[in-house]
């Protein structure tokens, strides 16, 4: 198997921070990892390092073969970025942007300007065309960065939270987007704060916290490892809490978590839920609620790290980007 | 595979690459030269979508000679026709020093702004980001410069020299722009955000080009005074100026005007790209 994206051991410290603890991923060619993690774990100080931004402390990586450090015009010739801070610039239209970067590439003049066409159509942004970035949507916005990307056809392309802060309907029409770049071989590595969109996306995912890598392998394996869905009871009276306690630890197989009045416990088996009704039907428990939803990200750090996500804020200043 | 209903008008059948496949080791200079001339033309046609900025640049100037050669021309000298012959060349080097406010406001912006990692992700230059922006600063400078050469010349401003001479001075206020851009550079880098830079403008720029002889001569100064205006090279450089297109001295002041650029570029150059390094 061939990798278009192998590191080892990166590490990369702002001042005091540590960005990057010493990071190791590998992503075969053709298919997409995600990189999971919450604010300010070091998802983008890597995609940073990977796509030659920032020069790693220490240890090594490869992009489609060659050296991030030493080889860095050769790996910005294969790759695309699309992040948070990797931005087309809003003051030009779509069109400008586009033949910008299709001019810098040394693409000519004509070819540029019928490369922005085609990407603006195939984008659905061609009515846009002509309108400066600062007035479209949020979801037109991204479809441009990611079109700003593709215009020197990359092979490997980073995609840094493609869908943070859009709506589902921008989000689901993002995923399908990227789909279609796998469906034409483009090696993705895609970071996210999302459980689902790693999910939907990734052949593989690595989660990472405080820079450190805390889980690998793919969507189900790693589900099955921190329960994919939490059970949560609530019983009508609050004497029955350990009642439903017990009732829920003998048949989930784990210690359940009270939080106010309700139960809640990791599970992976959906038929669980019918076992759980009848047992505590029989104990004459009522129920006020009985829910089993989707892990949240914050559930699955729980479980691998035994702390919870931290809170959406301090990113930038921990991945240092401003002064 | 899931679908949704969101319809997408492409297909897996991409166009062939545009981009040769084979893999460069670097840029060579003629290629870095041509990004250089992209991201310069990027930064002039940002004017056309904010003809704000074409005020900025514009208005800002007339207003200075207007307001100075009306409202003090008339106190200081005898006529304002007569103030316009001491203060043009002054003028246009304390609004020099303002248009080069530009480079380092729009290159905050673009790191600020996440445009300048997007460029750098790209296989062109390492320095075409930064000599594409000081390029197009340029033809901004070269524009306001004749722009207030016109206004001076319909206000009654008159050469004393030659046109050989105004052209030398023109050369030597562009150079010397050329220089100080490296001032604004490391103040774009450094500061947090784009009105940081402009506060820079206000609070450096604005006593520094007024503590000189662009307004007023020298001796009506209290004598405390006089030495800090004489050194400071925004008088160096008008009276450099004046030399070549009214009257006065040439070969001191434009020597020092010659040596204080280098010095300020020798200086701000190196600090500007260490700290752009350590930035992005």
């Amino acid at each position: 198997m061939s990798y278009a994206i192998q590191a080892e051991g990166l590490v990369k410290r702002f001042g005091e921070t540590t960005a990057l603890a010493g990071i190791d991923l590998t992503v075969p060619t053709g298919t997409v990892l995600g990189l999971l993690g919450p604010n300010g774990a070091g998802k983008t100080t890597a995609v940073r390092v990977l796509a030659t931004l920032l020069s790693p402390d220490e240890g090594r990586a490869t992009v489609g073969g060659y050296d991030v450090v030493e080889q860095g015009h050769q790996v910005r010739q294969l790759i695309g970025l699309t992040g948070q801070y990797a931005s087309v610039d809003e003051t030009l239209t779509g069109t400008e942007n586009l033949v910008l970067i299709a001019r810098l590439l040394g693409i000519p003049r004509d070819r540029a300007k019928a490369r922005a066409r085609d990407l603006l159509q195939e984008f659905r942004l061609d009515d846009a065309a002509n309108r400066a970035v600062k007035t479209y949507s949020g979801g037109m916005r991204r479809r441009l960065d990611l079109a700003a990307s593709l215009v020197g056809n990359p092979r490997i392309l980073f995609l840094d939270e493609p869908t943070t802060g859009l709506d589902p309907v921008a989000r689901l029409d993002m995923w399908d987007l990227v789909r279609l770049l796998v469906a034409d071989g483009v090696t993705v590595l895609l970071t996210t704060q999302y459980l689902d969109e790693a999910d939907e996306l990734a052949d593989d995912l690595v989660v990472i916290d405080h820079g450190k890598v805390i889980a690998t392998g793919s969507p189900d394996h790693l589900k099955a490892q921190v329960g994919a869905q939490s059970l949560v009871v609530r019983p009508a009276r609050a004497e029955h809490l350990e009642v439903v306690m017990s009732v829920v630890r003998d048949l989930a197989q784990v210690e359940p978590e009270v939080q106010g009045e309700r139960v809640t416990a990791a599970v992976s088996d959906p038929a669980l839920v019918p076992a759980v009704v009848r047992r505590l039907d029989d104990e004459g428990v009522i129920l006020d609620e009985l829910t089993l939803r989707s892990a949240s990200l914050d559930e699955v750090f729980l479980t691998l790290t035994g702390h919870r996500a931290e809170e959406p804020e301090g990113e930038r200043d921990k991945e240092g980007v401003s002064a | 595979m899931t679908t949704t209903d969101v319809s997408l008008r492409t297909s897996s059948n991409r166009p062939a690459p545009d981009r040769p496949q084979d893999i460069k080791p670097r840029v060579t200079p003629v290629e870095g030269l041509r990004q250089t001339l992209t991201l310069a033309w990027r930064t002039l046609i940002q004017i056309r979508h904010n003809p704000w900025e074409l005020g900025d640049f514009s208005i800002q100037p007339i207003i200075f000679v207007l307001l100075f050669t009306y409202v003090f021309g008339g106190a200081i000298a005898d006529s304002p026709t007569e103030y316009l012959q001491y203060a043009m060349p002054g003028i246009i080097v304390m609004n020099m020093f303002f248009v080069t406010m530009y480079v380092g406001q729009g290159l905050n912006m673009d790191i600020t702004k996440g445009v300048f990692d997007r460029l750098r992700s790209l296989p062109i230059a390492r320095w075409a980001p930064l000599s594409g922006r000081i390029l197009a600063d340029m033809v901004k400078q070269a524009w306001s410069i004749v722009l207030l050469l016109v206004v001076g010349f319909i206000l009654g401003f008159r050469l004393g020299t030659s046109v050989a001479g105004l052209a030398a001075a023109f050369l030597l206020i562009m150079f010397f722009a050329l220089c100080f851009s490296w001032v604004t550079v490391l103040v774009g880098v450094l500061a947090a955000d784009p009105e940081k830079v402009q506060l820079f403008g206000f609070t450096v720029l604005f006593p520094v080009t007024f503590l000189s002889a662009v307004f007023v001569p020298i001796e009506t100064m209290p004598g405390w005074l006089q030495p800090v205006v004489k050194a400071n090279p925004v008088t160096i450089l008008s009276d450099a100026a004046r030399g070549l297109m009214v009257e006065g001295p040439v070969a001191r002041p434009l020597l020092l005007s010659l040596i204080w650029a280098v010095a300020i570029a020798a200086v701000f150059a190196p600090l500007s790209v260490r700290a752009l390094r350590r930035r992005v």
